[in-house]
């Protein structure tokens, strides 16, 4: 069967994407200096080589289940559902993954190509910093050293993170160039992986940059969606209606996503609408961007008329980026997933309401992906089931959401 | 043959070397970027690459990021810099490569820029972030050649790779002197003899060397074996420390005769 998904090539067969170049449609593909350029084509061609095999996918398989707490649960949050009166919610729990956060599933991926790429120097960017902590994480599992770039600014509001990647043993090197947050660490990345491209892999965290890593990171997150595909037919012997994630980059929105692109279940993604898309300062890169080229690829950025990227507001620093994954892009461009925001406010709204109803402190990025179900759930009929990823646990965003919300005495 | 053709052809016969020299469109303005330019050219600079400022350069190093920044601090846009190479060309009559990351073009319109790039007076571009697996996006629907497409090589690029690079650049190819962003320290000339002598079996193609250049000696040293050399940061560099120096087109033109004499001797 030929998909959205799928192109058809020459001989009538379906392929599936991205293609050889890495290009998702008219996104994605490879646009870097001509010094990283080897070093994709190797790691592109590890990857087909290495993560196919059965030893590869058995380590990989082991650490997820044993060392990072995988499967993970597939929660009914009855009392939000039934506060909200409308469609089933059901929680996909990444947030109880090891290091609190759906991004270990692509480190322990990567980390584990790079041993048997025998690179042993591990570098990576983070925003809110759990993709630092579980690259930190990864390197001190796998005896690596390891070096997080991280924008000055998500350092100070972030703070307990950069703590745990020190403890962990990983270098962290504050960026202060542009404006000193996720987009600006990224680009610090780069320029150190151009000098030490020989002996060091570059742990991206997201479904950006460059091919292979869209590709690669969805694959090392499909885990969440197979799981959650599963983990609903047994629960409610069908599949879901709706699945909501978060959308910075994309990655816990793809992996969640990709398992059902084939069927008939809607998608959607939440980008962070910072103080309001209106008001020009947001994450909203899908819903109020362009199409242009940052960090190796082809996708959407916030960018002005003469093509310089512009600064991404939100209250979550994983969700503020001014990219977004090339397959998202291909996504919106076929109407296959629908990409809409919410507010700082909104999603502070919904980090409070998931506290005092079901227990659980979710990140301020997973608080998006809440937000929207909260507004959608009503809307819809009792019937309907709705699966938000919960990507993150929110203890990490404390300081922020003490400071805006107000607390009972 | 255009301008850059006929520049190595008449090097070639010289037996002489051609120095580029990079500078920031823009940087600290406009208006003193384009004395700065005309002051390198009539001070022996063989050709001008004139960088249009990018707010994420992720290929380069602090101080070409900080005069993309000022640049852009300035307004400085795609436009602005094809305009200047207007004027400048009036003036000058050496090859000008516009020296890009892609957004910038994309974001201008790929048919607009080769449109209003050619009718300017440029003579080539050199796009950092376009590898020749993605130049079809931007070059489809050029309706002529009369943008020569500098292409990069860089110590990392085997030679395989090499060949098929060569095979679809044109003017001249930009061997890059060392992995790292542009103005890293410790360039290991002997290394850059044996990047060009590998380069050399494919392609007939002139080349010149660029990143991290910015002594006598480097130059003198890198001359000896290639057929330019390319200097950046070294050149930024000094516009940084003289800002708001009066003198500052004449302190970039001694400069460039510096540079120009260790070349030569």
């Amino acid at each position: 069967m030929t998909t959205h998904h799928q192109t058809k090539n020459l001989q009538g067969q379906a392929t599936p994407l991205p293609d050889a170049g890495g290009h998702f449609g008219h996104f994605g593909g490879r646009f870097v200096g001509e010094t990283l350029m080897p070093a994709l084509l190797e790691l592109e061609e590890a990857y087909h080589e290495f993560v196919p095999q059965k030893d590869f996918q058995n380590e990989l398989n082991r650490l997820l289940n044993d060392y990072a707490g995988r499967p993970t649960p597939l929660y009914h949050a009855q009392r939000l559902s039934k506060h909200l009166k409308g469609a089933a919610i059901y929680l996909k729990r990444e947030d109880l993954t090891h290091t609190g956060a759906h991004k270990i599933n692509n480190t322990i991926g990567q980390g584990l190509l790079a041993r048997w790429m025998q690179k042993h120097k591990l570098i990576a960017e983070t925003g809110a910093g759990q993709h630092g902590v579980a690259t930190a994480t990864t390197a001190a599992l796998f005896g690596m050293e390891c070096k997080i770039f991280m924008g000055v600014e998500d350092i100070q509001r972030q703070a307990p993170n950069v703590q745990r990647m020190q403890l962990l043993g990983a270098e962290v090197v504050a960026v202060d160039s542009g404006t000193g947050t996720l987009k600006d660490a990224m680009n610090e990345a780069m320029r150190f992986w151009s000098a030490a491209v020989q002996d060091t892999f570059y742990v991206i965290g997201s479904v950006a940059g460059p091919h292979p890593y869209p590709a690669m990171v969805r694959d090392f997150q499909k885990i969440i969606g197979q799981e959650a595909r599963r983990q609903i037919l047994k629960a409610a012997d069908r599949l879901p209606d709706v699945l909501v994630a978060c959308v910075g980059g994309g990655s816990n929105a793809m992996g969640l996503f990709y398992p059902f692109l084939d069927d008939a279940v809607e998608m959607i993604g939440v980008e962070a609408g910072g103080s309001g898309v209106k008001t020009g300062k947001h994450a909203a890169t899908l819903g109020a961007g362009g199409v242009g080229v940052l960090h190796g690829s082809k996708s959407y950025v916030l960018q002005d008329d003469n093509g310089q990227i512009k600064e991404a507001h939100s209250i979550s620093a994983g969700l503020d980026y001014p990219g977004v994954g090339p397959e998202h892009a291909h996504l919106k461009a076929n109407n296959r997933a629908r990409y809409v925001s919410i507010n700082d406010d909104e999603a502070l709204e919904a980090f409070r309401l998931l506290c005092s109803l079901e227990g659980i402190i979710p990140a301020l990025e997973s608080a998006h992906a809440l937000a929207f179900a909260i507004q959608e759930a009503p809307r819809r009929s009792t019937d309907d089931i709705m699966i938000v990823n919960l990507s993150g646990r929110g203890d990490k965003d404390l300081a922020i959401a003490v400071e805006h919300i107000d607390m009972p005495d | 043959m255009n301008r850059i053709e006929i520049l190595f052809d008449k090097l070639k016969h010289g037996k002489s070397k051609a120095l580029v020299g990079f500078v920031t469109a823009g940087d600290p303005n406009l208006e003193i970027s384009e004395q700065l330019v005309i002051a390198m050219a009539r001070s022996g600079l063989d050709v001008l690459e004139l960088g249009v400022p990018f707010s994420d350069p992720t290929s380069d190093g602090p101080v070409i990021q900080r005069a993309s920044a000022r640049a852009l601090q300035q307004g400085v846009t795609l436009a602005k810099v094809i305009d200047m190479t207007r004027r400048v060309r009036a003036t000058v009559d050496i090859p000008i490569i516009l020296f890009s990351y892609y957004n910038p073009i994309l974001a201008y319109g790929t048919d607009a820029f080769y449109r209003d790039a050619t009718d300017a007076g440029a003579d080539g571009v050199l796009v950092v972030d376009l590898p020749p697996e993605e130049s079809e996006d931007m070059t489809a629907q050029w309706p002529g050649n009369d943008l020569s497409i500098i292409r990069l090589i860089a110590p990392t690029t085997p030679a395989k790779r090499m060949t098929a690079i060569a095979k679809q650049a044109s003017g001249f190819l930009y061997l890059v002197s060392k992995t790292g962003v542009t103005g890293s320290a410790g360039l290991d000339t002997g290394e850059v003899g044996h990047h060009v002598k590998m380069l050399r079996n494919v392609t007939q193609l002139p080349i010149c060397v660029g990143f991290g250049i910015s002594t006598a000696e480097h130059v003198r040293a890198v001359a000896t074996v290639a057929d330019g050399v390319v200097i950046g940061s070294a050149f930024e560099k000094l516009i940084e420390e003289n800002l708001s120096d009066p003198d500052l087109p004449a302190i970039l033109g001694n400069q460039t005769d510096f540079y120009k004499k260790a070349m030569d001797h």
